[in-house]
């Protein structure tokens, strides 16, 4: 049950003199700090952090905890997060002392199952990709997309006397922010291509824009309305004769895994986000894990190291790459992730990865059917993972905004859909319900949405009303920014 | 089928209320000829049970530090983690959310977040932090991007060797297709040199990129270093270890303007190196080029006292190729393991432990040292790690030999180094005891 | 200012110019009311520095509301003599009066008759209304 008193800040339950930890006595003989180091490198006092006892710390950090909604505990139908849940198993796994105890720096001989995974994982990402070959280093989606971006510069810089400089990166207006935010980290010109009317990306926009100079077209396929592209070939197709790549965004590979795959439409360049399609957790923002895999004639661009296996089956880090853009992220990856991405692949094999993607898109459609009479859909009846509805007209018509039936939701015990985003939506909600909620869960989802839309616009836009806090204020926070506890400012 | 609910009756019921015949018909947007018309060439699935005696297979077949002592570092560091950490990181509700975006449900990672910031900002002396990068190297690039916007000078910036040499490397990547150019200092005697630095910050640059304690162990003379950036109008960006700050300068003391460190130290495992945790801190004036969330306190429409994920636009969801940066899921799970942890050892817990590293690192550099094979090869005063150099230039059979006696002795710096070919970098965390160092030693003098 | 004396670019700047005792022409730049509107709760303002050029449709500054971005566009080409420092510590100016104290900058102008090419107060009302 949620404990309401507890709401103070740790500093404040702060007292002189407790300690959370005890170390044992130095059992070396002892020198003066300012022996060992000149005093000009000490400072005069410890920093000036909360002092607990650790039944405090337990006490506080758990009521903590119960202000969230998270996948154990709510339907969280997040739209492009993939909220699934998360396989207890995985994690018991990654923790096991020969995985999580393991240096980076230890010698190879001495990690030969650790890197029997990572070679694995590697291999299996390539087969679930239709592509070749496969970085685990970046450490989330948005590293793995500069990580592409990256490697794309270098194989323009090579063929610059074939292909010429390519400065641009085309990305559709639906896309995630990371991609133009990528593109411009990668020294990148970002430019949008727009969508057409069904939602899809208007070819003629994109012929238009797709000069000599686009290197890359960054595509998110399906895409973040929820639609599969059915002209992804021609979209590559036209990319390939103009002598650009095609970069597939994978944050929905929850929808067409075993189904189709982004090497056989014509990506040469992709990432994975394991922490959405292979069960992650999502750990309060992360960790996640962006994994690239890429073509054949990509590969040697990757950074380093590759896990491969020699001749006699040991496997080792190849770091004797000479094209490789070189590393983007200090040591081998987000490994505890890629452990458990692993563990989910083999848990469900080839078939039950499809039946992932399938029982994916079934719940999505099942969804949209339920809500589409009060809620439009803008985009189509059919959808694959996930879909966008519009509380455009419940706004003209009612003044109640998306916004408002998110809070509202969250009276019902549902954590709400990602709402204003895509951007190319007014009013959108986004709602990935994901495979592992129940025909019951969605039932009740669809019927506390409706009930919601029918309710006084008065009571939503002061929603939610049994959480603890409720509409915090935003512009307060952005104008005067409070970032830190000050003893002053908090008393 | 493992953790999906639907039965074959659900599935029918539900195609119904679609009004589709068939799943198949659901994917009728993916053209036929696209379609994979095999199964993927996966192996076949596991249950649990056989599963976990794979993974256990593969676990067992890894040499872990749960059985070799370690005395590797460089950037990953065997310190004791209290089972609070794992306690409290393992609870669903903050394992198994996600990034706060609706803060009613989201109360419990905001405030920690907060708290992770202000802990940050004592840890460093620093007026403001964000919510977590990805680790410090990427972290170490990022600062540099942001010295860039600050400064207006992206052509140039000087580097010390003395910072890990893997987050050169990020660093060099990341600019590769920029137009920057990166000076980076020699640190021959073990340190990076004020007047060499002075020298290559004459030509604008935008920051000054430096280690504290820097990758060999060593102190850098950071005041020095701090002054000389600060003449020349760059920046100073220093990378610092958390555990030192128990005892040394903070970075708000002698200058730095932006702070990053690999915060896996802060209560995560070395997990071969990931996922760990960039910390960032900066001066006040260059907050909206911070990268990165950022919690922020408010109240809500009854005057409660809350928190929201705050000054958003500088993020790439809203200002997109303009934003500081394209990080979005970051790595919140691992800031609330070092609020959790930070909160257990709290000034007297970190102050000691900063002490049992400094006094235990320095009595296995004396014990290393009493046989003249080995000698510590710089000059320099260090804090928990040092470089050893074998007089006889046998390094990897050292290393080779103590490690068949249960002992991760070092890291090789050849690898990086080539003028450190005969050299290791030693480790010594607050976990390793006394027996532990003295067997290190009679290990070392009695190699190969 | 009387907002009917003034005129409008399409990325709802206004400006208003006037002559100098020495004769140099300076345009005082501003936001609309209707773009304020749009914005709602205006958290940040950026905005440039004396002595710097600015040139006609191109950004001088941003404003920012919590979740979104607007770049300030300059009605003219020349050179920035005053900015309404007054902004950055407090935005209700700019809310609550767009057309008086809430003013952005005021620029020293190389080419007057740039102005003469924007809309007026009933072209930038029409145009408001037609985007609506």
């Amino acid at each position: 049950m949620r404990n309401h008193r507890a709401t103070q800040l740790v500093f404040e339950l702060s007292r002189p003199g407790r300690r959370g930890v005890r170390w044992p006595e130095c059992d070396v003989p002892r020198e003066e700090p300012q022996r060992l180091v000149p005093q000009r490198h000490l400072a005069s006092a410890p920093p000036p952090l909360p002092e607990l006892t650790e039944p405090d710390v337990v006490r506080h950090y758990v009521n903590l905890s119960t202000q969230n909604m998270s996948v154990d505990t709510h339907t969280y139908p997040l739209g492009s997060c993939t909220m699934k849940y998360n396989p207890k198993r995985n994690d018991a796994w990654a923790s096991l002392p020969g995985f999580a105890q393991v240096h980076p720096y230890q010698p190879e001989p001495s990690i030969q199952g650790l890197l029997q995974l990572l070679y694995e994982l590697q291999e299996y990402l390539a087969e679930i990709g239709g592509l070749d070959a496969v970085s685990l280093q970046p450490a989330a989606g948005a590293q793995g997309e500069l990580t592409a971006l990256l490697m794309a510069a270098a194989w323009f810089r090579d063929r610059q006397k074939e292909l010429g400089p390519r400065t641009k990166v085309l990305i559709p207006d639906s896309a995630h922010g990371t991609n133009p935010a990528s593109a411009a980290m990668a020294g990148f010109q970002a430019v949008t291509v727009r969508s057409n009317a069904r939602g899809l990306v208007d070819l003629e926009d994109l012929q238009a824009k797709l000069d000599d100079q686009v290197a890359v077209f960054m595509i998110t396929n399906p895409n973040t309305l929820g639609l599969f592209e059915p002209q992804i070939k021609q979209i590559a197709d036209l990319v390939h004769q103009r002598g650009g790549l095609l970069y597939l965004d994978g944050a929905n590979m929850n929808a067409i895994l075993g189904i189709t795959r982004p090497g056989d439409f014509g990506a040469d360049m992709m990432h994975f986000n394991p922490h959405k399609t292979f069960s992650g957790p999502h750990g309060a923002g992360g960790p996640g894990a962006g994994p690239i895999a890429v073509r054949r004639e990509l590969a040697p661009y990757l950074p380093v190291p590759v896990v491969v296996r020699d001749a006699e089956g040991r496997y080792r880090l190849d770091y004797d790459r000479p094209q490789s853009i070189g590393q983007v992220r200090s040591f081998f990856g987000n490994v505890g992730v890629l452990i458990r991405a692993y563990a989910y692949i083999r848990t469900h094999g080839p078939e039950g990865l499809r039946r992932v993607s399938e029982d994916a898109v079934l719940n999505a459609n099942y969804l949209l059917a339920l809500v589409k009479h009060f809620l439009p859909v803008p985009f189509g009846d059919r959808c694959m993972h996930e879909f966008v509805a519009t509380a455009q007209k419940l706004r003209q018509e009612r003044g109640i905004s998306a916004m408002d039936l998110a809070k509202r939701l969250l009276d019902f015990g549902f954590h709400a859909p990602t709402v204003y985003f895509p951007i190319t939506v007014r009013e959108s909600m986004m709602i990935e319900p994901t495979e592992t909620e129940s025909k019951e869960s969605l039932d009740a989802l669809a019927q506390v949405l409706f009930r919601i839309t029918e309710e006084a616009p008065e009571l939503l836009h002061e929603a939610p009303h049994s959480t603890w806090i409720s509409r915090p204020d935003e512009v307060r926070a952005a104008r005067n920014p409070v970032l830190k506890w000050t003893p002053q400012e908090n008393g | 089928m493992t953790y999906q609910q639907n039965t074959p009756e659900d599935r029918q019921a539900m195609l119904q209320t679609i009004g589709a015949a068939s799943i198949e018909e659901l994917f009728a947007q993916v053209p036929a000829p696209l379609r994979l018309n095999r199964p993927l060439n996966l192996p076949e699935p596991q249950g649990e049970m056989e599963l976990a005696a794979h993974m256990a297979q593969l676990a067992g077949r890894n040499q872990a530090m749960d059985r070799w002592v370690c005395f590797l570092g460089a950037g990953s560091y065997d310190h004791f983690v209290p089972a609070v950490v794992d306690y409290i990181a393992g609870r669903g509700e903050f394992y198994t959310s996600y990034t706060p975006y609706q803060p009613e449900v989201s109360q419990g990672n905001l405030q920690t977040f907060f708290e992770y910031q202000t802990m940050i900002t004592q840890l460093t002396g620093m007026d403001v932090s964000n919510a977590s990068l990805y680790d410090g190297g990427s972290a170490a690039a990022e600062a540099v991007l942001m010295s860039f916007t600050a400064t207006g000078r992206s052509h140039r910036v000087v580097v010390s060797r003395g910072v890990h040499p893997e987050y050169r490397r990020i660093l060099h990547t990341y600019l590769e297709n920029l137009e920057t150019e990166v000076v980076e200092l020699a640190c021959p005697d073990g340190t990076t040199d004020p007047e060499e630095a002075a020298q290559a910050l004459r030509e604008p640059s935008a920051c000054l990129l430096v280690q504290q304690p820097n990758f060999f162990g060593s102190l850098e003379e950071m005041e020095q270093l701090a002054q000389v950036a600060h003449e020349h109008g760059s920046l100073l960006v220093v990378v610092v270890d958390p555990i030192s700050l128990g005892l040394l300068k903070r970075p708000g003391q002698y200058g730095a303007d932006i702070v990053v460190a690999e915060g896996q130290s802060l209560g995560s495992p070395m997990s071969f190196g990931g996922p760990y945790l960039g910390v960032m801190a900066c001066r006040e004036e260059f907050l909206r080029r911070l990268p990165g969330r950022i919690a922020g306190q408010t109240v809500d429409r009854r005057g409660r006292r809350c928190w929201v994920l705050t000054l958003q636009t500088r993020e790439q969801h809203i200002r997109r190729e303009k934003a500081t940066s394209n990080i979005c899921t970051n790595q919140g799970l691992l800031a609330i393991r070092a609020a959790v942890y930070l909160s257990l050892l709290g000034p007297q817990g970190l102050w000691e432990q900063a002490e049992l590293c400094l006094q235990k690192a320095h009595y296995a550099a004396r014990r290393i040292t009493e046989h003249d094979r080995f000698r510590v090869r710089f000059d320099r005063p260090f804090f928990k790690e040092f470089v050893v150099q074998d007089r006889q230039g046998r390094v990897a059979q050292v290393l080779d030999y103590a490690w068949q006696q249960g002992i991760a002795a070092g890291v090789p710096l050849g690898r990086w180094f080539p003028e450190l070919e005969d050299c290791f970098l030693v480790a010594v965390t607050e976990k390793r005891t006394r027996e532990q160092i003295d067997r290190l030693a009679q290990v070392l003098h009695q190699a190969p | 200012m009387n907002p009917e004396q003034l005129r409008f670019t399409d990325t709802h700047e206004w400006v208003h110019l006037e002559t100098t005792a020495e004769g140099k022409t300076i345009a005082t730049v501003g936001l609309t009311d209707h773009a304020v509107e749009q914005l709602n709760d205006l958290v940040y303002i950026q905005l440039p520095e004396v002595g710097q050029q600015v040139r006609r449709g191109e950004s001088f500054g941003e404003v920012e509301s919590v979740k979104a971005v607007s770049d300030l566009y300059s009605p003219v080409d020349g050179e920035v003599v005053e900015v309404n420092q007054k902004l950055t510590e407090d935005l209700d100016p700019l809310s609550q009066d767009p057309y008086g104290a809430g003013w952005l900058i005021k620029v020293q102008v190389n080419d007057p008759s740039q102005v003469e090419q924007l809309m007026d107060h009933q072209a930038y009302q029409k145009m408001c209304e037609e985007g609506m």
